[in-house]
């Protein structure tokens, strides 16, 4: 893992690796929203609503994921401060929040024709609700970190309050899988758990290639990010030289 | 090196503290955050007769009645420990259904029946195909109310 910490050569693979990201990724979704929307029949009870969860489930599930990594990634720069940990951490904020956001969005989408309503204060959408304002204080602190005063923090990373701020934020997480658990709530229990899955195999198999899809996408956002964030402090730090130059 | 192993220490020890307090924070909630109230629990006096809550349950087998105006629907709400019957007066959802979950914002009323003045309806964590050797050709799979 170390040999990849480095800047230089973690360029080397993410460039390539970018567009396979983005195409097979791109190639997943619409196959699975081609199957999903036609090659599968509609919910027993739901009708042709309950397509929706082809888009849905992946969000949630990467918003989620996201968050994870993300916390994982701010742990790494607390204690090894790997730079590039730093710079991950900051490259998924941004499509996690998305994803956390077209989780939200599908789900209203799909509570109203339904339960009835296109929002309710219950356990789960709450919980979900949280992650979404987590993610936004993460990005506003991150940002506030790079343009504050201190300039552009060293190497683009994470400063500490964010990587400890990104751990704390991870205990959302449990909570959000457990809220349907744990408390009476509007939204159905977990249908996909270690145990098997309640989704009717006839019904299951497009979610496999929307899964992999969305996933495969989220990598190539973070990947451009995280190149862009590398650009942006190369920039930064020839700048920083030629003023340096100048000033002799 | 023993910086580094200093700082594990501490994040691990500082990240048990804030998954305890979390799991804490959780249980205290436990009853709280519920987003309903079970015909069980109404049953065991948690409510006050006029008082607005919201009640969660299944709809018990052959118990929806329409009355005259059309409007108007009895049912009776159950989870299998106790059962209230429930008046509401409007349109419900589609999913609205016996055998079927769903939940009703209102009140109870002293003669012991629940009047809702709003009732979605809750969906299980099944997704089944429609089984075609039940229905004919073609048609649209909409739930009995």
């Amino acid at each position: 893992m170390h040999a990849y910490a480095n800047p230089t050569r973690f360029l080397a693979i993410a460039k390539p690796l970018t567009p396979w990201l983005l195409g097979v990724g791109l190639l997943f979704v619409l196959g699975g929203a081609f199957a999903g929307l036609t090659m599968v029949p509609g919910e027993a009870k739901q009708g042709e609503t309950a397509r929706i969860l082809y888009v849905h489930v992946p969000s949630a599930w990467l918003g989620m994921g996201g968050w994870t990594s993300l916390a994982v990634a701010g742990l790494v720069q607390l204690v090894w401060r790997h730079p590039l940990s730093g710079i991950a951490a900051r490259a998924i904020a941004v499509p996690g929040m998305l994803f956390t956001a077209l989780c939200l969005a599908t789900g209203s989408i799909w509570g109203k024709p339904t339960w009835g309503t296109w929002w309710e204060w219950d356990g789960r959408m709450t919980s979900m609700l949280v992650l979404l304002f987590l993610y936004a204080g993460f990005i506003a602190l991150t940002n506030g970190d790079a343009n504050g005063a201190g300039g552009q923090r060293q190497g683009g990373s994470l400063s500490r309050g964010a990587a400890v701020y990104a751990l704390v934020g991870a205990v959302n997480i449990p909570i959000i899988n457990r809220s349907v658990v744990w408390w009476n709530s509007l939204h159905q229990g977990p249908s996909i758990t270690l145990g098997g899955s309640s989704i009717d195999r006839t019904l299951l198999w497009p979610l496999g290639l929307t899964l992999v899809g969305f996933s495969l996408l989220f990598g190539a956002i973070v990947l451009m990010r995280m190149r862009r964030i590398i650009a942006d402090n190369r920039v930064a730090a020839r700048l920083r030289r030629l003023a340096d130059d100048e000033g002799h | 090196m023993k910086a580094k192993h200093q700082r594990l220490i501490l994040a691990a020890v500082a990240l048990c503290g804030v998954a305890g307090a979390g799991v804490l924070a959780a249980s205290a909630l436990r009853d709280e955050a519920a987003y309903f109230r079970t015909p069980a629990e109404v049953v065991a006096g948690k409510t006050t007769v006029g008082e607005p809550m919201r009640l969660g349950g299944m709809v018990a087998a052959g118990s929806i009645k329409r009355q005259a105006d059309g409007l108007t629907i009895d049912f009776v709400a159950t989870d299998g420990k106790a059962s209230i019957p429930v008046q509401f007066k409007g349109i419900v959802p589609d999913l609205f259904a016996e055998n079927s979950g769903m939940v009703a914002d209102g009140r109870m009323r002293a003669d012991g029946v629940f009047v809702a003045d709003r009732i979605l309806a809750k969906h299980d964590e099944r997704y089944m195909p429609p089984q075609m050797g039940d229905m004919p050709k073609n048609m649209k799979v909409a739930p009995k109310v």
